[in-house]
């Protein structure tokens, strides 16, 4: 049984790793003359986009466009990444709504009045161009996570059904697949660190985070969906974050407040002294959270893509099973990960809720 | 530097999408699925305290046979014993009855006996004397006809009487 799951992920990470010299393979797509560049190619391929790039066909570039939702000057422009054709240097300016649009490294830039082309600067930053008002565009991003929400609803709303189907609660299909995954969440992450009295109120959350986390962890080592790093992104582990700060912050009781603002049990210089450092470590537990989901995910991005520059980087076929082999070792690492940082997102949150609604010590 | 610059847009979208998937799977999956497990945990608990439970009513049930049959062995021991007093009374007490008759009777059939004697006795005695005066009239009459033998009779008589 065991063997067989080792076995599986072997081959699911052999198969991912053939994926990934795929798409690594795409971005000489600049042509021959262009010298390769591995950090621009990991920056491009570990931050957001505007269209859904899958592959290369022929020489084409095969992708899902993807709707840009922007608030300029001139009010809701809408207009579909197609429109670029697969450009990021500024080359293409697609004219709407009376002003002239240029993606720049997938960041959309409005030129300004009478700029026919984009000028950079020393630093590469479009000096007569400026960002839109508001840039609420369908990124790839956005466009995998609503894929991970469909496959969540997909597999849990089933998953319930089942339960409601079977009147002696035995578990089966799907459901006998995600229970033993519930309970992990409830006994393992949510009961010890919370308490038994008071985890049911957060149950939702937990189970909510770890899932939404992980399989965006999954479909992150997923190469066709063109390493959509969502949970590698900064803006994405923010907002979780911040929400758990939020959460944290309105079910602090008043012993969690005393803690911060009046430690007890100490001398009164220490409760000074202590007083600052604790309203930092209230803000620095959900940051903490936020960077190290973000830097783990991105940086087992970074590692796979770089090895697999290699190949470019030497420019020879010898140094291919090289390249491969560590891939394949970090990508199997990364499996792990996945699961790993959605555990270690879940847990600390739950630890964070316990902390806030511990009762006072006798 | 942008890699670390939190993008507007998608935190806006992440917000957006996570509070959707949040509240769906709290009412539609989470819901169900932990009331459906909690449910079956207690289930599972209930019936196993219902077999603890049952297993000490079986252990009552059995001491409590085990007792009534004590009891009940105690009882027929206790019948048994009673029975063979009350035989033996009974047999002792007739024992004693018919030995009271037999007294009783032995005793009534001396007295009748007793009376009987004295009353054949005294029948004897009245015979005897009409008897004895009936002889002595005729001995006394045989006496008187003859001269001789009155004389002779008078002085056997005196004789006698002088002897005395």
């Amino acid at each position: 049984m065991r063997i067989s799951t080792l076995k599986n992920i072997i081959l699911s990470a052999l198969f991912l790793t053939v994926f990934n010299i795929g798409f690594a393979s795409e971005t000489k797509e600049g042509g021959d003359d262009e010298k390769f560049d591995p950090k621009e190619m990991i920056l491009h391929h570990v931050k957001d986009a505007y269209g859904m790039h899958l592959f290369d066909w022929n020489g084409h570039a095969v992708s899902i466009p993807l709707p840009l939702i922007l608030w300029t000057d001139n009010g809701l422009t809408t207009f579909s990444s197609s429109e670029f054709h697969h450009d990021y240097n500024g080359e293409v300016i697609v004219e709407k709504n009376g002003q002239k649009f240029v993606n720049v490294h997938e960041k959309v830039y409005v030129l300004d009045e009478g700029a026919t082309s984009v000028n950079y600067d020393e630093e590469h930053h479009p000096t007569n161009a400026h960002r839109p008002k508001l840039d609420l565009s369908i990124t790839r991003n956005v466009f995998m996570m609503w894929v991970s929400i469909a496959v969540l609803f997909l597999i849990f709303l089933s998953a319930a059904r089942r339960y409601k189907k079977s009147d002696n609660y035995v578990p089966s299909g799907v459901a006998s697949f995600v229970e033993p995954l519930i309970v992990f969440v409830r006994d393992e992450i949510a009961r010890p660190m919370i308490g038994e009295h008071k985890y049911k109120r957060y149950m939702p959350y937990l189970l909510t985070i770890f899932f939404f986390i992980w399989i965006n962890n999954i479909f992150g080592l997923i190469p066709i969906l063109n390493g959509a790093n969502l949970s590698g992104n900064i803006a994405f582990t923010f907002t979780l974050a911040a929400i758990t700060f939020i959460i944290t912050t309105f079910s602090g009781n008043k012993n969690y407040w005393k803690h911060i603002f009046w430690m007890p049990g100490v001398p009164v210089p220490m409760k000074i002294f202590l007083m600052p450092i604790e309203i930092i470590g209230m803000f620095v537990k959900p940051i903490s959270l936020m960077i190290r989901l973000f830097a783990n995910i991105t940086a087992g991005h970074v590692i796979i893509l770089a090895l697999m520059s290699l190949i470019f980087v030497f420019k020879s076929y010898a140094i291919a099973p090289v390249s491969v082999a560590f891939s394949l070792f970090i990508t199997v690492i990364e499996v792990i990960v996945t699961a790993i940082q959605a555990y270690i997102f879940t847990i600390l949150s739950a630890l964070y809720f316990g902390m806030a609604t511990e009762e006072e010590h006798h | 530097m942008d890699l670390i610059t939190p993008e507007f847009g998608l935190v806006f979208w992440t917000l957006i999408t996570f509070l959707i998937l949040l509240f769906i799977l709290r009412k539609f999956a989470w819901k169900p699925i932990l009331g459906a497990v909690s449910d079956r945990e207690e289930g599972i608990k209930n019936a196993l305290a219902s077999a603890e439970k049952a297993r000490l009513e079986m252990e009552n049930l059995h001491a409590d046979n085990e007792r009534i049959l004590q009891e009940a062995r105690a009882e027929r021991e206790a019948m048994l014993k009673d029975a063979r007093d009350m035989k033996n009374k009974i047999v002792s007490d007739a024992k004693d009855e018919a030995q009271a008759q037999a007294t009783k009777m032995i005793e009534q059939a001396q007295a009748a006996i007793e009376s009987e004697k004295k009353a054949a006795m005294a029948e004897l005695k009245s015979h005897v004397a009409g008897l004895s005066l009936e002889i002595a009239e005729k001995v006394v009459r045989e006496e008187l006809s003859n001269k001789d033998k009155q004389l002779k009779l008078v002085e056997a008589m005196l004789g006698e009487a002088t002897l005395n």
